[in-house]
């Protein structure tokens, strides 16, 4: 891609940022917000749009993404309850809902006498803006990420959840984000902040109303003060059209516990970098993915653990199921500084490949400097197992049926780290249904 | 050994098999009539796993030569889930673990895909439950087992007392057991015999595969069977075991020899 076409992008975005985004007249923009803004708007116009050149974006090609200069999403008030109710999840008592990145106190659901606080990080009234103030855009590197730069400057609403100490909120929180217009880009963003000894879990959720073709570029932020616990399993099962592209940022202080399950099954093209460093001792993080791909979907995630502090320990398991002509890209890296001595790491990586066409690169990458370290990774790339799958035909099971329930449990088995049933269960569905869809 | 008219189940035919063009079964016969038990026994390599396998309809095995009828079918034109449904039935030397795979999903699944095909009433996960505890107690088998991933994490023995379970439920005409004694302790393997014995009917016929003899003090086979580079180069009742536990396999080479010598 020319640089001029990726310089015409940027330029159209930016024309169409909010008038109040560089004019200071504006009543109900906060100050430091505004300020943050006007940063990532010159960070954006400093960075490159990426491209197959860039190291980080080898097997990813976003061009197409540059021809859709799409504008942004506008907010509307068209949906009702009924609309998000397939969406729902039962067990979770809060919800936060954005349409089209806009916040919907309507369709959220918020109780009053909540221990912790829960809305949009953007509100004027906000009681926590100087907490927000301090990790807002400072854990996500937007100064080098043209779209977490983007998305910065183009922040409109967002989720805002702060634990305060020794707080456990029980219930699983509920963000969903949900795409209802052709042809835009939406926005979303999320900042939670949990403070010492603080627990939840946390579900951030993609989904769209219809296929629409559109771009979603979130950017979540996560900061877990010491002992603090959090679960957080995102889903991202956008419309088969869309463009999705997320950066979440992961700071752990002392003896901190973040545990995360990534399910990526929709979008043509998508690309989740997660970061997740260590900055104090004794912290602990589980990151798992799956990525389910079909037709002519690419899902590209990056993963960088950064083991700065010793005594650390991370576990990550990922693994892809591609059929047809679907591409999946993974890519994990794990840095051990020369202090971070005791470190425990361990990756995985596992694949399935189902179509001779399909395609999967991936790429566990350890820098180790430090030398009183544990860390074990590997890679597989394989296909269904004929033993397995004669185990099951001698069980009467067809060949159909017998693959289907292979690739099934390559994928239930990170599902089952999700710690919502009926979350679980709708996802473990929504695969049984794209395997006995494909074949 | 019993004088037996029943029915045959099975007649193999002088079957010669491969795999990736080396031949390893070179002339199998075998007669299987209904309410027999039969034991195969056989070194190492003897290719008594291949035999089993062929039978069950492994796609990697090639049958190059002679036949194999099943209940007056031809069981070499049946795909190995024709044949499970059709009451052909391995249980396996190393069964398979499945993770993500509830054991209760799994068996049911099986179950009612098999009752379908031969127009039998299937269960809703409710019924099943309590028919599958029942099958369950034979084998002394707790509930936990339902929970857990197919075969995952389960020691040598619950694997085996697991293709037991999976007998029970399916209901074979012919059960195929390869070496379902290897890696027990004697406690398990009571249990395990004690499940095939009451399987075991007038109506069905069971094929043991095993190196030793211990089993044999559990199940009594009707017929003990010598294989020795792919075919059965001996055939007796139960005491056969016995002779080859006291006197080694070589004894029936000297045996053999001696009988070579007297017919000619």
């Amino acid at each position: 891609m020319s640089e001029t076409m990726a310089n015409d992008y940027l330029d159209c975005l930016l024309n169409a940022l909010p008038a109040d985004s560089r004019n200071s007249g504006a009543q109900d923009t906060l100050d430091w917000l505004r300020r943050l803004r006007n940063e990532a708007i010159d960070q954006a116009g400093r960075l490159r749009f990426p491209t197959v050149k860039d190291e980080e974006w080898r097997f990813t090609d976003v061009s197409p993404l540059a021809k859709l200069p799409y504008k942004p999403a506008q907010k509307t008030n068209a949906l009702r309850l009924s609309d998000i109710q397939p969406f729902c999840i039962a067990e979770s008592a809060h919800r936060l809902v954005f349409v089209d990145g806009f916040f919907s106190p309507g369709l959220s659901r918020l109780s009053e006498d909540d221990q912790f606080v829960i809305g949009n990080l953007t509100a004027p009234a906000l009681t926590k803006a100087p907490l927000a103030e301090a990790h807002l855009g400072q854990h996500v590197q937007f100064r080098d990420n043209f779209f977490a730069a983007l998305n910065t400057a183009f922040l409109q609403d967002g989720a805002l959840i702060v634990l305060p100490e020794n707080c456990a909120v029980s219930a699983p929180i509920h963000l969903l984000y949900i795409a209802t217009q052709e042809q835009t880009t939406q926005y979303p963003r999320c900042l939670l902040i949990g403070e010492r000894s603080s627990q939840a879990t946390v579900i951030e959720d993609y989904v769209a109303l219809g296929a629409n073709t559109y771009i979603t570029n979130s950017v979540a932020e996560f900061s877990l003060a010491d002992n603090a616990q959090v679960n957080h399993i995102r889903v991202q099962r956008e419309s088969g059209n869309a463009f999705h592209l997320a950066s979440s940022a992961v700071a752990l202080e002392q003896g901190s516990q973040y545990r995360s399950v990534s399910i990526t099954l929709g979008a043509l093209i998508s690309r989740f970098n997660l970061d997740v460093e260590f900055n104090a001792q004794a912290a602990e993080c589980a990151i798992d993915g799956l990525a389910m791909i079909t037709g002519r979907q690419l899902a590209d995630t990056h993963t960088r653990i950064d083991h700065a502090k010793p005594h650390c320990t991370s576990h990550q398991q990922h693994k892809c199921i591609v059929d047809d002509s679907s591409h999946a890209v993974f890519n994990g890296k794990i840095i051990v500084r020369p202090h971070a001595q005791r470190t425990n790491s361990s990756q995985s990586s596992r694949n399935l490949l189902l179509s001779g066409k399909a395609q999967i690169d991936t790429k566990p990458q350890l820098e180790i400097f430090a030398d009183d370290v544990k860390c074990a990774h590997g890679a597989t790339v394989g296909q269904l197992d004929n033993e397995e799958i004669f185990y099951l035909k001698s069980r009467g099971l067809n060949e159909l049926t017998a693959r289907n329930l292979l690739t099934y449990a390559f994928g239930a088995e990170i599902l089952d780290r999700i710690p919502v049933p009926s979350l679980k269960h709708t996802l473990e569905q929504a695969i049984l249904n794209q395997t006995t869809q494909n074949s | 050994m019993n004088i037996n008219q029943n029915p045959i189940i099975l007649n193999v035919d002088n079957l010669h098999a491969s795999i990736q063009d080396t031949e390893i079964l070179k002339g199998i016969n075998l007669t299987v009539r209904s309410g027999e038990i039969h034991a195969i026994m056989g070194l190492n390599g003897s290719g008594k796993s291949t035999f089993a396998k062929v039978l069950a309809g492994h796609p990697d095995y090639h049958v190059t030569q002679g036949s194999i009828q099943y209940e007056q079918q031809d069981l070499l034109e049946l795909s190995a889930e024709e044949r499970a449904q059709a009451g052909v039935f391995l249980a396996f030397q190393y069964p398979i673990e499945i993770p993500g795979v509830a054991n209760s999903q799994f068996l049911r699944l099986a179950y009612n895909t098999v009752q379908a095909k031969r127009g039998k009433e299937e269960l809703d996960p409710l019924e099943f439950d309590d028919f599958v505890r029942e099958k369950m107690k034979l084998l002394e088998m707790k509930p936990d087992f339902l929970d857990r991933s197919v075969n995952e994490g389960f020691s040598g023995g619950e694997k085996k007392r697991n293709e037991i379970l999976q007998m029970a439920l399916l209901e074979p005409k012919l059960g195929i057991l390869d070496e379902t004694d290897s890696g027990l302790d004697i406690d398990a393997l009571k249990i395990v015999a004690k499940g095939v014995n009451h399987l075991h009917n007038t109506d069905n016929a069971i094929i043991l595969i095993t190196h030793y003899q211990r089993l044999l003090d559990h199940i009594v086979p009707d017929f003990v069977h010598v294989m020795e580079a792919g075919r059965i180069i001996k055939t007796g009742g139960k005491e056969l075991a016995l002779e080859l536990e006291t006197h080694g396999y070589d004894w029936i080479h000297n045996d053999q020899k001696r009988a070579a010598g007297a017919s000619t």
